[in-house]
């Protein structure tokens, strides 16, 4: 995964709090390997209409080229399910803006490229008038300077909260497994302790 | 003396191999329990050549596509082939399979506990959310994404930085036809579905130590919905006499040694939690949940909501759920007609569940369909000597095997669009059960008393008609 410092790109709303992964891809696309792509499947159920074609009313389908999304309160919510990011990364998604996140959503989005920036109830609410007032001819701008934690939406500069330690992996594409096996050594003496003081806790011989 | 310590404090630095500088621990993983969905998983740590670090430590079961009914032969391509490429990665890395065939197969979060590869102690991790449900043993265990599933399956270790600690405390004595699920939408009602977020629940009080394992899973299995990763419980006699005996747990000299180390498995009398919440058992009714998100329930006997009287932010969701669920504001749920029933999932699918569901339909016939699938083949084949199948069948509804089923219909068992479900599952999201589908979510009595009328209905009167 390739880490990023800054952003550049349109942003477009979904002015919904709770908007849970079912939504964000409804369990039946799951099976699908990810090398087919997931960006048809977000928010499949919503954007698209009971024939599959898309509602152009729906925000998500006006602006096609968004990279930025705000969102309400408790994006993400719900299941582990991974693909849930997939949807929002392979449709071009880079930064989610919301006043809070699903917990295993928000460390699923660090994990695959996806910012999940928490910014403050009254910005949620400009971001989405702001948002509200642009069109496809003058869409909402957006630069996101992920080492200051800044981010402007035409112009309107704004702070967003990001824990560190994700906004090093973010930055730096870090994959945890490679960071993990520097520590194999470590791993190892506590796995002996381990197995010497809570002999217990050993997994039985199968059965 | 020692700082005093919450049983999540003394669970991580059990578990707890290095804390970077930026306070994030790398955890060792005693369990790993893996499913179909793990398939990206698996596919990550392929690409990579990576072997799993403890085949040992990790067991893999057939559920979430798991079909229900003529089992022997998968029709739908699709489903076969998720399930074969569980089976092709269980049998490439060595790994233990519930398998279709194997009459322990079930849902994960029901296979682990009454296989007795859930202890308390442990920590285990497994791609799904409802992996809180194992915290009913006082275990650290908690749901992660198909990255990380691929990070434990290459090092058996998790990052996780040490979420807060809360403490809900239930006190009194349930009414009666008030169950773990009832308590459960409870809270998640009075603190919204965001409510628990960043923390790790620790269930306490006399009500919780009354509860039956099953009734703690249930309980714990929840606290997703409420925003909490983890859910748990101190272990106590009542997790001992579950554990004891069961397939994988330890035996002589290991059991004496794991007791002696579960005892310890308790909150000090000062230890301080980051939340506290109290919750007094007779305030809690039979809880249904209206709208299309789990903190959208109410005790059934109080009518739905105007959103017009609610805070700007609900008032919005509001007004889109009852529209989403076809209901008005105002309108009782007592009376509400269902399409169809169900009873299962790791949420409500264990024997205990079976049994409150049979007690109210027996003798009784359902008005509506309904499906009923155990949590288990073992809990099935239990339920069978019981005559609780025959129960359910007389009632007219249809006994099915073990699966994730209904709950998220990825095995084809679906709500129809704009149906409406009295279901004993855990998310009544949009879509969830099926595209259109509208889910009421309740304890499995309060399903069956559904079944029985067609509506929803509030299960203490069926009690109160069968002892008059």
């Amino acid at each position: 995964m390739a880490g990023w410092q800054t952003h550049f790109g349109i942003a477009t709303a979904l002015p919904l709090a709770n908007v849970d992964t079912d939504q964000l891809i409804p369990a039946r696309f799951m099976s699908v390997p990810r090398s087919e792509g997931y960006g048809d499947y977000l928010l499949h159920d919503v954007r698209r209409d009971a024939s599959g074609a898309l509602r152009p009313e729906f925000p998500l389908n006006q602006a096609p080229q968004a990279s930025v999304l705000v969102a309400g309160a408790s994006f993400g919510s719900g299941s582990s399910r991974e693909a849930a990011v997939y949807a929002l990364v392979d449709a071009g998604y880079r930064a989610v803006f919301a006043p809070s996140f699903g917990d295993i959503f928000a460390s699923n989005s660090v994990n695959n490229g996806l910012l999940p920036a928490r910014i403050a109830p009254e910005i949620y609410d400009e971001l989405v008038s702001l948002i509200g007032s642009s069109s496809s001819e003058t869409p909402c701008e957006v630069r996101i300077d992920l080492q200051n934690g800044q981010a402007s939406f035409n112009g309107k500069q704004l702070a967003f909260a990001l824990d560190d330690t994700w906004r090093m992996k973010l930055m730096n594409g870090w994959d945890d497994i490679d960071l993990t096996q520097q520590h194999s050594a470590q791993i190892a003496a506590f796995k002996s302790k381990y197995a010497q003081t809570e002999p217990w806790a050993m997994p039985a011989s199968s059965v | 003396m020692s700082q005093q310590q919450t049983l999540l404090d003394k669970l991580w630095a059990a578990h707890e191999i290095l804390r970077r500088e930026d306070g994030v621990s790398l955890l060792w993983v005693d369990r790993h329990l893996v499913h179909e969905g793990s398939h990206h998983a698996f596919a990550k740590i392929a690409a990579r050549g990576l072997p799993i670090a403890a085949p040992d430590n990790t067991v893999a079961v057939v559920d979430h596509y798991a079909p229900t009914r003529g089992r022997s032969k998968i029709v739908d391509p699709q489903i076969a082939r998720m399930i074969d490429t569980l089976r092709q990665n269980a049998e490439k890395h060595g790994l233990r399979i519930f398998d279709l065939d194997d009459p322990t197969q079930g849902i994960v979060h029901v296979v682990g506990p009454e296989q007795g590869i859930t202890l308390p102690g442990l920590l285990i991790n497994c791609g799904d959310s409802h992996t809180s449900t194992h915290g009913a043993f006082g275990t650290l265990a908690f749901g992660i994404g198909a990255t990380e599933v691929a990070h434990v399956l290459a090092t058996q270790t998790i990052w996780q930085k040490k979420p807060k600690a809360m403490r809900i405390t239930i006190d009194g004595e349930l009414q009666a036809g008030v169950t773990a699920k009832d308590i459960a939408l409870h809270w998640i009602a009075r603190l919204g579905t965001g409510g628990a977020q960043g923390h790790a629940i620790e269930y306490a009080g006399s009500t919780v130590r009354a509860l039956s394992m099953e009734g703690r899973m249930t309980l714990c299995n929840l606290s997703i919905e409420g925003g909490a990763r983890f859910g748990m419980v101190a272990p106590d006699e009542t997790t001992k006499a579950y554990v004891k005996g069961r397939p994988y747990a330890p035996a002589d000299d290991a059991w004496d040694a794991a007791v002696i180390a579960w005892d310890t498995l308790v909150s000090d009398a000062d230890a301080a939690f980051d939340i506290d919440i109290n919750i007094d058992a007779a305030d809690i009714a039979p809880t249904v949940t209206w709208g299309t998100s789990p903190e959208q329930a109410l005790p059934i006997d109080v009518p739905l909501p105007d959103p017009a009287t609610l805070s700007p932010q609900k008032s919005e969701l509001a007004s889109e759920a009852l529209d989403y669920m076809g209901l008005t504001k105002g309108q009782s749920l007592v009376g509400t007609a269902v399409d169809l029933v169900f009873i299962g999932s790791c949420t409500n699918g264990r024997i205990e569940d079976l049994r409150a569901a049979a007690a109210v339909l027996a003798g009784r016939r359902a008005k509506v369909p309904g499906l009923v699938s155990p949590g288990s083949q073992l809990i099935k084949a239990q339920a069978e000597q019981e005559g609780l199948d025959k129960v359910f069948t007389d009632a007219g509804l249809e006994w099915a095997d073990s699966g994730c089923s209904m709950c998220v219909g990825m095995n084809g068992d679906l709500v129809g669009n704009a149906k409406r479900c009295a279901s004993s599952t855990n998310r009544n999201f949009k879509g969830r059960q099926g595209r259109g589908a509208r889910t009421h979510l309740m304890s499995p009595a309060m399903v069956a008393a559904a079944a029985v009328t067609g509506e929803i209905t509030d299960v203490r009167v069926l009690f109160r008609d069968r002892s008059s």
